[in-house]
């Protein structure tokens, strides 16, 4: 116990001798600057229309005026063509919530297998989805979509039907879990192949076969790694703007929020106050889900980024 | 209550939400079902058949969805790139002609590179820096949130809180809201319309990248930093180093190889980028990149030929990263 006592306090001194003021003053100004904008935006979406337009968000706190009515403008008010914001954020909702599920389970399905089952090339079957990751979103949007809305027909032979399922949230669902796949099952194996094989070989004498090793054990045990990639995944799949896009076939029925702040931003009509409420309001459950659980999106970040 | 009035007649939103939900939860159910189902009826089956079955169930969807989602798609986009806009006829490499001799085209390509400098440089850059002057701070935790935060951010909802900040008042009367023209003025200077005049624009849409990559930099290399065994960096003091002089001979070249993944991350990160140019400029006022201009000719213009082609160039351009990033790991299993 001395020991260790006399461990953490070298620690201590030894931080003492690194940190100088300077560059603790170095760093507090820069994250200062990285929030401003940040503030800027949230000051400026509780201000009245009239202060937004006329003057500087920094004079607020000179002549502080606080209005919700942005708010209550932008997720209430809006035509058929316009929907209000609320009715995006539940597409956001619904856009998620699957692209989320879906991905994470077939992960941790194949992970699973390329990590314990023996079978020829598996490395290289491994190998082949690690390297499947640089693939860029952009070289299949076009052949994918073409997917969506025709089906697959080689000659005259139909492979896949035409679903009739565009302008639904089922291509943006699928779209994001073919996308987040490589990652997921990558970092998934990492972690699910250190599953010490005593264990394994232990629950497999005990006549656990496949399926009831991997409810039993593998599940149970991956759910640090499965937690970090929920996090990971939902910001990506909520912040996206790309496969919304594409993938919605425009159809405002189903465009997530970025899409419909996307195309505000666009649009001459919307001022400021509507724009940065909006753009709050879309912010707001990732910044929640960021701050809450930041340690465990670290620790995601981490897993798939440092070695050795 | 009242606002809804006006869509009696058509469907309210929370008549497209409830369907909406309808359908999710059809989803999320069948979904369930079908995985409940799969593990009852393969659990029961005979060992010898769960031989096979555990195939079907556990990697067989997975390698399904990558072959049909990832592998078709990229190999039919290579073939449209060498067709015209329909995808009717084989044109040969005119759309990659097309694309190194148009001028417009040639901007968004060299707008490209000049992403794919300075951001990767500037965010690891900084990163690095807040990294190693909090290494050793009691209490780094609220600066390291702070940094990291716009990570949480969406493209788009940086790109319109960076619009605001780069707001321009062309009317000499009225008081400025955009902060940037604001400092300008305070120190004397007179703001040019930030987001309308080249080459400057390119470089504040690249700030709001380097802006939300920070984070990311200075986490990763903040944990590598960890690792760095303190003695090391206490002979280096006991030497007399500065912490500059530590820095670059002592701290970077431990942590190289982390320095290297963080650096071929943002760089991929940036080639990709298209949020941030659409929602800021839309591309215009020559800030285009290829990512947006990818987008532009394949769902505006309607062309498929020169959309792919772009993807292509897009691809093409990642892949001396990609064979560095290969040969890094490779180089660390062997040292293992």
């Amino acid at each position: 116990m001395t020991a260790s006592a006399a461990s953490v306090r070298a620690k201590g001194r030894a931080k003492n001798i690194f940190s100088s003021p300077i560059a603790s003053a170095a760093a507090w100004i820069i994250a200062v600057v990285w929030t401003v904008p940040t503030f800027g935006l949230l000051v400026s979406s509780i201000r009245p229309e009239k202060d937004i337009n006329s003057s500087g968000w920094w004079t607020f706190f000179s002549n502080p005026n606080i209005s919700f009515e942005n708010y209550q403008k932008v997720l209430f008010e809006g035509t058929t063509t316009n929907p209000p914001l609320f009715q995006f954020f539940f597409n956001s909702l619904a856009v998620t919530l699957p692209a989320v599920i879906f991905p994470i389970t077939l992960a941790v399905f194949a992970a699973y297998a390329l990590a314990w089952f023996d079978f020829r090339g598996r490395d290289t079957l491994f190998f082949g989805i690690f390297a499947l990751q640089v693939v860029p979103l952009q070289l299949t949007l076009v052949p994918l979509l073409q997917l969506f809305a025709k089906g697959l027909q080689i000659g005259d032979v139909t492979i896949i039907p035409d679903l009739g399922i565009t302008g639904t949230y089922i291509p943006i669902w699928i779209a994001h879990t073919i996308f987040a796949l490589p990652l997921a099952i990558f970092l998934l194996h990492n972690f699910i192949s250190q599953i010490p094989k005593e264990l394994i070989e232990a629950a497999r004498v005990d006549g656990a076969g496949p399926f009831t090793l991997f409810s039993k054990i593998v599940l149970p045990l991956s759910v640090p790694a499965i937690a970090s990639f929920l996090i990971f995944q939902f910001l990506w799949v909520w912040n996206d703007l790309l496969v919304g896009l594409t993938f919605g076939a425009g159809s405002k029925e189903v465009a997530p929020m970025t899409v419909r702040i996307a195309e505000m931003v666009g649009t001459r009509g919307s001022g400021w106050e509507v724009l940065t409420a909006g753009a709050f309001i879309s912010m707001a459950v990732p910044l929640i889900v960021f701050f809450a659980l930041q340690r465990y999106f670290v620790r995601g970040l981490l897993a798939g980024s440092v070695k050795g | 209550m009242m606002q809804f009035a006006i869509f009696a007649a058509r469907k309210t939103p929370w008549d497209i939400i409830g369907e909406n939900f309808t359908l999710l939860a059809a989803a999320l159910l069948a979904f369930a079902s079908v995985v409940v189902v799969l593990f009852l009826v393969a659990g029961r089956a005979t060992v010898r058949a769960q031989e096979w079955l555990k195939y079907l169930v556990f990697l067989v969807p997975a390698l399904l969805l990558l072959l049909v989602g990832l592998i078709y798609p990229t190999i039919r986009t290579i073939i449209f790139s060498f067709m015209d806009a329909k995808s009717e006829n084989f044109v040969g490499l005119d759309n990659y002609v097309w694309a190194f001799t148009i001028p417009e085209i040639l901007v968004v390509l060299r707008n490209t590179a000049v992403w794919v400098f300075l951001v990767p440089f500037f965010s690891t850059a900084i990163g690095l820096s807040i990294a190693y002057m909090t290494d050793h701070m009691k209490r780094p935790n609220v600066i390291k949130s702070l940094i990291f935060m716009p990570m949480a951010i969406s493209f788009v909802g940086a790109g319109v809180i960076w619009r605001f900040v780069y707001a321009f008042e062309p009317n000499e009367n009225r008081a400025d809201i955009g902060l940037l023209s604001a400092i300008v003025k305070f120190f004397g200077g007179t703001p040019p319309n930030w987001l309308l005049e080249s080459p400057g624009n390119t470089y504040l849409l690249i700030a709001v990248m380097v802006w939300i990559q920070t984070g990311f930099a200075m986490v990763i290399l903040s944990a590598a930093m960890k690792n760095v065994p303190d003695e090391i960096v206490e002979a280096a003091m006991l030497d007399g180093a500065t912490p500059i002089k530590r820095l670059f001979r002592v701290t970077i070249p431990m942590i190289r190889a982390t320095l290297v993944v963080v650096l071929t991350t943002i760089i991929i990160g940036t080639l990709k980028v298209f949020d941030i140019v659409r929602t800021m400029t839309g591309g215009n006022f020559q800030t285009n990149v290829i990512a947006n201009e990818m987008y532009s000719q394949a769902f505006r213009q309607m062309n498929y030929g020169t959309g792919s082609a772009l993807a292509i160039i897009l691809f093409l351009a990642m892949i001396p990263v990609i064979i560095y990033n290969i040969r890094q790991l490779r180089l660390e299993r062997t040292e293992r």
